[in-house]
């Protein structure tokens, strides 16, 4: 076969594994979001006790490599606990807690930017430290973390590839298979690249559009 | 659970032996790298005619593809064009290629970071192109450099541990090994491999905390 028919044949299973690739990304930076948000204000609070557990988390992440954590949740769990969990779910969960830790750093920095000054100036006008937060620094704040934002989201989705060692047929898994059964691992590790390569190269010139709308 | 016999001495002298891969293959990779990044850096930031852009493509595909990705090409798709690497040299030279386009960027951007000013103020005052870059630029843009290259050293560190798809013996593939000969060993033998991962990158990030005083 020339190579042509093989990437043709193999591009329907491989786009099927782009869609896999992306829904896992979206849905986990979602999740990650939130984590990153309240980990990020634990980061920034007052309490020791809550500052603690979120340094403790973040640092815990950031010193481990995603691997580990994803053979943690999916195989060390379900040994610890006894209960059984689906792949996807294990590598959801795993993605999430890995960018969320990376996500709530993102946070932590654009809360400390902005100026202590506006927080004396809301307080002393009577909101509630919740108010000032949620009225004054979170809306300036998250404005300065969409750069952040975006490449994080940028690394999560390479990241998913790391999910094809637990078996979850996103793209890098499908290009894995399609390998085992006509061994062209050059052309199809070659198509493989060059669709990661294109997601990305798309998107970031999407969000890039849309930070200039926003600013 | 089974900590004891997880931990035989057989098993920890296997999982040991895999973590002294797992430094071995990152401290090579972090001096070819470093040494990779500064070269493509410094060449990008001096705009070359051709070489410049051309290096600039190649960085953005590097850093644009999962590691992962890169590392199955360095092992297995190279031999059909004639290059035969082992798990070892293919971990090293996808590694090298991945981290290097990172750093150049950091170095790319460390460079950029010098005001233009020292470099026209060196020039008027007879330096050559390569003497203000090798006296003025570059020692100051290096300095600058640290805090972001140490998280990339700390992050190639966790890197090595994609090596496990094409069986390096490193520590991630011995640990799984490990795991593989009972399902009691699961937890303690992750939790010794997470342990020594962060016993090391929060060495690393205490060095980088120290050198960040000390220089800047």
């Amino acid at each position: 076969m020339s190579s042509l028919q093989v990437i043709l044949e193999a591009l329907p299973i491989l786009l099927q594994g782009v869609l896999i690739t992306l829904k896992l990304a979206v849905i986990s930076l979602c999740i990650a979001f939130v984590i990153g948000l309240i980990a990020g204000l634990m980061n920034t609070s007052n309490n020791k006790i809550l500052r603690g557990a979120a340094t403790f988390y973040v640092d815990l992440i950031r010193g481990t490599p995603l691997l580990v954590q994803i053979f943690f949740i999916y195989l060390g769990l379900p040994a610890l606990l006894d209960i059984r969990i689906s792949a996807e779910l294990g590598g959801i969960a795993a993605l999430s807690l890995n960018a969320g830790a990376y996500i709530a750093e993102v946070v932590r920095g654009g809360i400390i930017s902005i100026d202590k000054g506006q927080v004396e100036a809301s307080r002393s006008l009577g909101l509630s430290r919740f108010m000032t937060m949620r009225l004054v620094i979170l809306p300036q704040a998250l404005r300065r973390m969409i750069p952040a934002f975006v490449n994080q989201f940028i690394i999560s989705l390479k990241d998913t590839s790391l999910l094809s060692v637990i078996g979850i047929r996103e793209l890098t898994q499908n290009g894995e298979i399609i390998i085992s059964a006509n061994f062209r691992s050059f052309e199809i590790w070659g198509v493989v690249g060059v669709l990661y390569f294109v997601i990305i190269y798309i998107l970031t010139r999407l969000f890039r559009l849309l930070e200039r709308r926003f600013n | 659970m089974d900590f004891a016999n997880a931990f035989s001495i057989d098993n920890l002298r296997f999982i040991l032996e895999g973590f002294y891969m797992t430094l071995k293959v990152a401290f090579i990779s972090i001096i070819l790298s470093f040494v990779l990044g500064c070269i493509v850096g410094t060449i990008r930031y001096t705009k070359i005619p051709v070489l410049s852009p051309v290096l600039g493509i190649l960085v953005e595909i590097l850093r644009n593809l999962p590691l992962l990705l890169i590392i199955f090409f360095a092992r297995f798709a190279l031999p059909d064009i004639g290059i035969q690497l082992g798990p070892v040299y293919a971990a090293i030279v996808a590694l090298t290629l991945f981290e290097g386009a990172m750093i150049s960027e950091i170095v790319r951007s460390g460079l950029n970071s010098i005001d233009k000013g020292q470099i026209e103020a060196a020039r008027s005052s007879g330096l050559s192109y390569i003497s203000t870059l090798w006296h003025i630029v570059l020692p100051q843009g290096l300095r600058r450099m640290v805090p972001p290259l140490v998280s990339q050293f700390i992050s190639l560190l966790k890197d090595t541990s994609l090596a496990v798809v094409i069986s390096l013996p490193e520590l991630m593939n011995q640990s799984k090994i490990v795991i593989g000969q009972s399902y009691n060993y699961v937890i303690p033998v992750l939790l010794l491999a997470a342990f020594l991962y962060f016993a090391v990158n929060y060495a690393l990030s205490l060095i980088a905390r120290r050198l960040e005083t000390k220089f800047i």
